[in-house]
C-alpha cells in the first residue's frame, strides 16, 4: 500500500495531536490530585498551627472551663469513646448478622432486592434525620432519656447501613469455590459460614466497621438533635449518664466570643484527627494480620 | 416450615427481650442538676457550674443550650430542673407546664444589652435612632445605602448582619425595635453563630449589624459600637452602667433562670440555685453581662428563703418580672 506524503503528514499531525491530548489529560489529573492534596495540607497546616500551642496533657485531661487556659477536653473525649464503643457493640453484631443473612441465606427474591435497595438508600440519609428519629424513639418512646445509651443507639442507626454494605461486599469477595469445597466435604451451611467464609471476609468487614466507627466519631448533628449537652462537669460513668462528645467541643469552642477558644477548637480538631488516624491504622493492621492467613 | 417458624419465634423472643430491657424504668442520669435553655444565658450558667464543681464536688451539673424555646419545651416535660431564659416564659409554655403539673419560679440573674455595631473604619456614623434602625430592618425597607440614611454619608450599600430566627436576641430586637406587627426584612446575613456576625462586620467597611453585648466586649478592637437614640434626641452607648441603669433603652433585657419547684425540693438543686444567686453578680460581669441591681439581688434572696421555708404556695409571682423595663 502506498501512502502519499499528504497522508503521512496527516498521520503525523494526528499522532502529535493524540500525544498532546494524552499529555493534557495527565496534567489535568495531576492538577486535580494536587489541589485536593493542597486543600488538605492547608487545612491540616492551619489547624496544627493554631491548635499546637494548646496541645498538652493538661488540655487532654482538663475539665470544661470558661477560661481557655484551663479548659480541657477530657469529658468530651471520654464521652466520644463511650459512644463509639457502644456503637461498635451494637452495630457489629446487627450489621454483620444482617449482611450474613442477606448474602448467605436469603434467596434472591423481590423482597430481598427491595431490602437491599432500601439499605443502600438508608446509607445516604442525612444523619440529622437519624438524630430526630433517635430523639423520638430512644429518648422519648423507649424512655432512655438523653443518655449515652440513647446516643449510641442513634449513632448505630447512622452507621448500620454502612456496616451492612461493607460486610456484604466483603462476603461477596470470598470466592464461591471456597463454599463449594466446604459443602463438598460435608460441612453444613453454619460450619461453612462460621469457619470458612467469615474468617476469609474478616479483613474486609473490619475495614468497613472501622470506617463506620470513624464516621460515628465525627458526627455532631444527630447527637445535638437527640439531646447531647454542651457542658458536663465530669466524664460519664454509666450508659445512663448525660453526655457530650468531641465534635460538640469543636463546635462549641469555635462559636465562643473569645478568640483563644478558636485556637482551642483547632486543638480539639487535632485530637479528633489523632483518634481517627489511630482507628484507621488499627484497621490497616487488622487487615494485614488477617490477610496473611488467607491463601487461595 | 416448622424450622422457619422456630427461627422467627426465637427472633421475636430476642426482640421482645430487648424491648423489655429498654422499656423498664431508667436509672438516674447521674446528674443532680440538669440545665438547658437560652444560649445567651449559657455562659453565666456554665461559669456557675464550673465554680460549683470546685466548691461542692458532689453536685453534678449538666448544661445544654437548646435556646429559650427549646429549653422551655424540655422544662414543660419535666426533663430538666432549670431552664435558662433570655425572655419571660410565654403563655403557651406556661400552659404546658400547668397541664403537666409542673410548678416553677424564676430569678432574674443578669442583664444583657444588644449592641449595634459597625466597622471601625466607619467614620461617618456614630448614632442611629430606633426609628432609623426600624427603617433599616423592616420588611421591604427603602434604605439600601448609607446615603439613604443621611445625605452626607457614602453612597454605598449597607451590608447587614444579624442573628438567626432561633436566637433570643433576634426576638428581642424585633420586639423592641420593630414592634408588634412589623415584619423583619429578608436578604441579609443571618447567623446563629455570633462570631460570623462579628467577623463579617470587622471585615466589611460598609457593614452594620447587631448581637449580644458580650460579643462586642470580647471584640472591642475590631468593632465600633453605635449609640442608640430612643427618640428623645439623647443617644446612649451600651456600657455596663447604661445597661444596668436601663438608660440604654430599648435594647437591653433581663435574663432569667426558671426553676422547677419539684426539683427544688432536692437539697442539691437548692444548693445550686443558692450558689447561682450568690455568685451571679461577679460571674455575669466576668463573662460580659451586666449584673442585676442591688435591690433585685436582695429580692432574689428573699424569694429564695421564702421558697426554702416551704412557702411554695404560689406557683408563679410575676409582679417583679415585668419590672426591669418599667
Amino acid at each position: 500500500m502506498n501512502i502519499t506524503a499528504e497522508e503521512r503528514a496527516y498521520m503525523e499531525r494526528y499522532r502529535k495531536h493524540k500525544w498532546l491530548l494524552s499529555k493534557c489529560f495527565s496534567v489535568l489529573c495531576l492538577a486535580a490530585m494536587l489541589s485536593c492534596l493542597g486543600i488538605l495540607l492547608l487545612l491540616l497546616g492551619s489547624v496544627l498551627y493554631r491548635g499546637m500551642h494548646y496541645l498538652d496533657w493538661q488540655f487532654i485531661e482538663g475539665l470544661p472551663s470558661r477560661n481557655a487556659e484551663k479548659a480541657g477536653m477530657w469529658v468530651y473525649l471520654i464521652g466520644s469513646l463511650w459512644l463509639i464503643g457502644l456503637t461498635a457493640l451494637f452495630s457489629v453484631p446487627l450489621g454483620v448478622g444482617a449482611a450474613l443473612y442477606l448474602e448467605e441465606y436469603a434467596a434472591d427474591t423481590r423482597w430481598k432486592r427491595a431490602v437491599q435497595v432500601n439499605i443502600a438508600n438508608l446509607a445516604g440519609v442525612p444523619s440529622i434525620v437519624y438524630g430526630l428519629l433517635g430523639l423520638g424513639v430512644f429518648a422519648w418512646a423507649l424512655n432512655l432519656g438523653h443518655s449515652i445509651l440513647a446516643g449510641a443507639l442513634t449513632l448505630t442507626l447512622v452507621v448500620l447501613p454502612i456496616v451492612i454494605l461493607a460486610t456484604q461486599e466483603a462476603l461477596r469477595s470470598v470466592p464461591g469455590s471456597i463454599r463449594q469445597a466446604s459443602y463438598a466435604l460435608g460441612a453444613t451451611r453454619w460450619q461453612t459460614t462460621w469457619r470458612q467464609v467469615l474468617p476469609a471476609a474478616t479483613p474486609g468487614i473490619m475495614t468497613g466497621v472501622i470506617l463506620a466507627i470513624s464516621r460515628a466519631l465525627g458526627e455532631a448533628a444527630p447527637l445535638v438533635a437527640m439531646g447531647a449537652v454542651q457542658y458536663v462537669d465530669r466524664a460519664p460513668d454509666s450508659i445512663w449518664s448525660t453526655f457530650t462528645a468531641l465534635p460538640l467541643a469543636i463546635f462549641e469552642w469555635a462559636g465562643r466570643a473569645q478568640p483563644e477558644f478558636h485556637d482551642l477548637s483547632a486543638a480539639a480538631i487535632v485530637v479528633l484527627l489523632a483518634v481517627l488516624i489511630t482507628l484507621n491504622m488499627g484497621a490497616a493492621l487488622v487487615r494485614y494480620r488477617f490477610g496473611k492467613h488467607i491463601r487461595w | 416450615m416448622v424450622e422457619r417458624l422456630q427461627r422467627f419465634g426465637s427472633l421475636a423472643l430476642v426482640l421482645s427481650m430487648g424491648l423489655a430491657i429498654t422499656g423498664c424504668r431508667r436509672p438516674s442520669s447521674g446528674a443532680d442538676v440538669q440545665v438547658d435553655g437560652s444560649s445567651t444565658v449559657y455562659p453565666i450558667t456554665e461559669a456557675v457550674a464550673e465554680e460549683i464543681r470546685d466548691a461542692f464536688p458532689d453536685i453534678r451539673v449538666t448544661v445544654a443550650k437548646s435556646g429559650t424555646g427549646g429549653g422551655m419545651k424540655k422544662f414543660g416535660k419535666g426533663e430538666i430542673d432549670i431552664c435558662d431564659a433570655s425572655r419571660e416564659i410565654k403563655s403557651g409554655e406556661a400552659e404546658v407546664c400547668k397541664e403537666n403539673g409542673i410548678t416553677y419560679d424564676h430569678f432574674m440573674v443578669a442583664y444583657d444589652g444588644i449592641a449595634v455595631c459597625v466597622n471601625p473604619q466607619n467614620d461617618w456614623c456614630d448614632t442611629l435612632t430606633v426609628e432609623q434602625l426600624k427603617d433599616i430592618f423592616k420588611l421591604d425597607s427603602p434604605i439600601k445605602t448609607w446615603k439613604d440614611l443621611n445625605e452626607a454619608w457614602p453612597d454605598e450599600e449597607i451590608k447587614l448582619y444579624g442573628p438567626g430566627a432561633d436566637s433570643g436576641t433576634y426576638d428581642s430586637f424585633n420586639e423592641q425595635v420593630l414592634g408588634k406587627g412589623t415584619k423583619i426584612r429578608t436578604g441579609y446575613t443571618q447567623s446563629e453563630e455570633d462570631n460570623v456576625l462579628v467577623n463579617g462586620i470587622a471585615q466589611e467597611k460598609y457593614a452594620l449589624g447587631y448581637f449580644g453585648f458580650a460579643y462586642y466586649v470580647e471584640n472591642e478592637s475590631d468593632l465600633k459600637v453605635l449609640a442608640v437614640d430612643p427618640g428623645d434626641g439623647n443617644p446612649i452607648k451600651p456600657t455596663m452602667e447604661t445597661i444596668r441603669e436601663k438608660t440604654y433603652a430599648p435594647l437591653s433585657r433581663p435574663l432569667f433562670i426558671y426553676v422547677n419547684l419539684d426539683s427544688f425540693k432536692e437539697p442539691k438543686v437548692q444548693q445550686f440555685v443558692k450558689f447561682y444567686l450568690d455568685h451571679t453578680a461577679a460571674l455575669s460581669k466576668e463573662v460580659g453581662y451586666v449584673p442585676v441591681a442591688e435591690e433585685i439581688a436582695i429580692e432574689n434572696q428573699d424569694k429564695f428563703s421564702k421558697l426554702t421555708s416551704g412557702g411554695s404556695e404560689e406557683t408563679e409571682s410575676s409582679e417583679e418580672a415585668s419590672e426591669p423595663n418599667a
